[in-house]
């Protein structure tokens, strides 16, 4: 293996981020859970509440998605 | 940003002039060298990330807003008053179709109500008629028996006339045949006939017997 | 670099689906250049314009497919604008349902094979994200004026707390457009992405049934995810305008 001691760096802090992700995915997780477990006592108020479902969704997932830019930046911006 | 990129240019042109040696990525080299930021757009091209090639922005951007803008006149004229107008007379019509339907039920009650009315008017008038004609014939049996009454006791009246008259004729009948037969039997005994005295027997007897 | 890693014959080139290539020949991409970017976004706009426009031609009362599909479209973006922002946004329901209709438009023709995905470029989200912002701002300043500030002084909470609240909430506002681009930009280019990656490990023959599998499971995922992220962005689009349209909380 030859190459300089920057792409390792590099690849390291791209790899670090994937923990960005999975967080992301824990949050993510965490509001479909407990959106379920609502749901599951009060079967008749979830359906005026999907659309809170999908944003709270939305405002966990982009947080993942800034530690993927974050990846992307280091691999193509750096 | 930008000068992340031209970096980023510089190292993928090295990294290209060292891989493969041609003359063309020579001559980019050399652009990327002498023109900056429009070389850093072949050089992303080649290595970078596309999303990131500043180059192309305007291009992506100016035909997004030729889209955008022909995209929403298209929908505000056209489509979405067509889509509404639609749903409306959808909704029209559906309630149309209600109020059409509440109508057709309402004739429905309505003549079920006149069929009722008219079965009832029917029975009470089958009903009357048969009060009448059983009125009729009542009468007339009345009549009738009232007639057949008054023969009967018209010929009882006479049957009794008759029979009293048989009955006092057969009185005097009884006593001639008495007198007679008394008459014949003292003769035939021997005796001496006497009509006075028979007669008063015949009589005495007949009170006796008669009564 | 990732795409000129060559290991074992495998060749990752993931990130080449979203190169920017004039159309006709090759050279420079000036800002009027036909490229496939044009070629794509003319295409999602016929698409929308297709269903939206030829498919209700019929105006029947019982609709056919494509109408149906054009009025559900009309109807979900209708009552989503209805619920969240209230009667008074649906003035703004045309523009709502523009931005709707080409993204979710964009997302879906972008997972045709060979397809180019506007949507996965953050200068298109940029774009889209800054006609949401600027307009809802606007929008917000129009009708309320200088009141629209109390969107970020929250009478509700404790005087001393109020600045650094009213702090998190002009961050909170001027990352709106960051977030509302680079969601959708990252989910469409993570979807291919992944895809091509696991397109790419089908060039080994042992693993290449779990490599097909994979990419048609992930095929399946991002046809949900294209609509959910059009969804999302819609969704949040009117969230703002309600903010925009009243900004008291």
């Amino acid at each position: 293996m030859e190459g300089n001691i920057g792409d390792l760096g590099q690849y390291i802090g791209v790899g670090l981020t994937a923990f960005g992700m999975g967080f992301a995915a824990l949050g993510v997780g965490n509001v479909a859970g407990n959106f379920l477990a609502g749901a599951l006592r009060n079967p008749s108020a979830a359906a005026g509440q999907t659309a809170t479902l999908f944003i709270g969704m939305a405002f966990a997932e982009a947080l993942g998605i800034f530690s993927f830019l974050v990846a992307l930046l280091l691999m193509f911006a750096v | 940003m930008i000068s992340l990129l031209q970096e980023a240019a510089h190292t993928a042109v090295e990294t290209t002039e060292g891989a493969i040696v041609t003359d063309e990525a020579a001559t980019h080299g050399a652009d990327a060298a002498t023109h900056g930021v429009d070389a850093a757009g072949h050089a992303a091209e080649a290595a970078g990330l596309p999303q990131l090639d500043i180059a192309t922005f305007g291009n992506q951007i100016f035909w997004l807003v030729v889209t955008l803008v022909v995209l929403y006149l298209v929908l505000s004229r056209v489509a979405l008053p067509r889509i509404a107008s639609v749903l409306s007379d959808r909704q029209g019509a559906v309630t149309g179709d209600l109020m059409a339907a509440e109508e057709f039920k309402q004739k429905a009650r309505e003549a079920e109500a006149a069929y009722d009315k008219a079965l009832a008017d029917a029975r009470g008038e089958a009903q009357a008629i048969v009060a009448q004609n059983r009125a009729e014939i009542q009468a007339e049996l009345d009549a009738a028996i009232a007639k057949a009454d008054a023969e009967i006791s018209a010929r009882t009246a006479e049957s009794e006339v008759r029979i009293r008259e048989v009955r006092a004729t057969a009185d005097v009948d009884a006593r001639e045949v008495a007198l007679d037969v008394t008459a014949e039997l003292v003769r035939n005994f021997g005796g001496n006939v006497d009509g006075a005295v028979i007669g008063t027997a015949v009589d005495d007897r007949m009170k006796g017997a008669v009564q | 670099m990732a795409t000129e890693a060559t290991g074992g014959g495998l060749e990752f080139h993931p990130m080449d689906q979203f190169i920017v290539k004039p159309l006709f020949g090759a050279g420079d991409v000036h800002w009027y250049t036909p490229t496939n970017v044009t070629l794509w976004l003319a295409l999602t706009a016929l698409a929308a314009i297709a269903v939206l426009v030829l498919g209700t031609r019929g105006r029947a009362i019982v609709p056919n497919r494509a109408q149906s599909m054009a009025e559900m479209a009309y109807g979900l973006v209708h009552k989503m604008i209805e619920d969240i922002s209230g009667k008074d946004g649906l003035r703004y329901f045309p523009y709502v349902m523009t931005l709707f209709m080409f993204v979710v438009f964009a997302n879906l023709l972008g997972l045709l094979p060979l397809a180019f995905t506007v949507t996965s470029h953050i200068a298109v989200t940029g774009v889209l994200a800054m006609a949401v912002f600027l307009g809802v701002t606007a929008i917000g300043f129009i009708k309320n004026g200088s009141k629209f500030l109390d969107l970020f002084w929250v009478r509700s909470a404790p005087l001393a707390v109020r600045p650094i609240l009213a702090v998190i909430e002009v961050i909170s506002y001027f990352v709106r457009p960051l977030s509302l681009s680079i969601r959708l930009a990252g989910n469409m280019i993570a979807g291919h992405a992944v895809i091509k990656v696991f397109a790419g490990f089908a060039a080994i023959a042992a693993v290449a049934p779990v490599a097909i599998l994979a990419v048609v499971g992930m095929y399946a995922f991002e046809v949900l995810v294209a609509f959910v992220q059009a969804y999302v962005f819609t969704i949040l689009t009117c969230v703002y305008l309600k903010d925009a349209l009243h900004p008291s909380h």
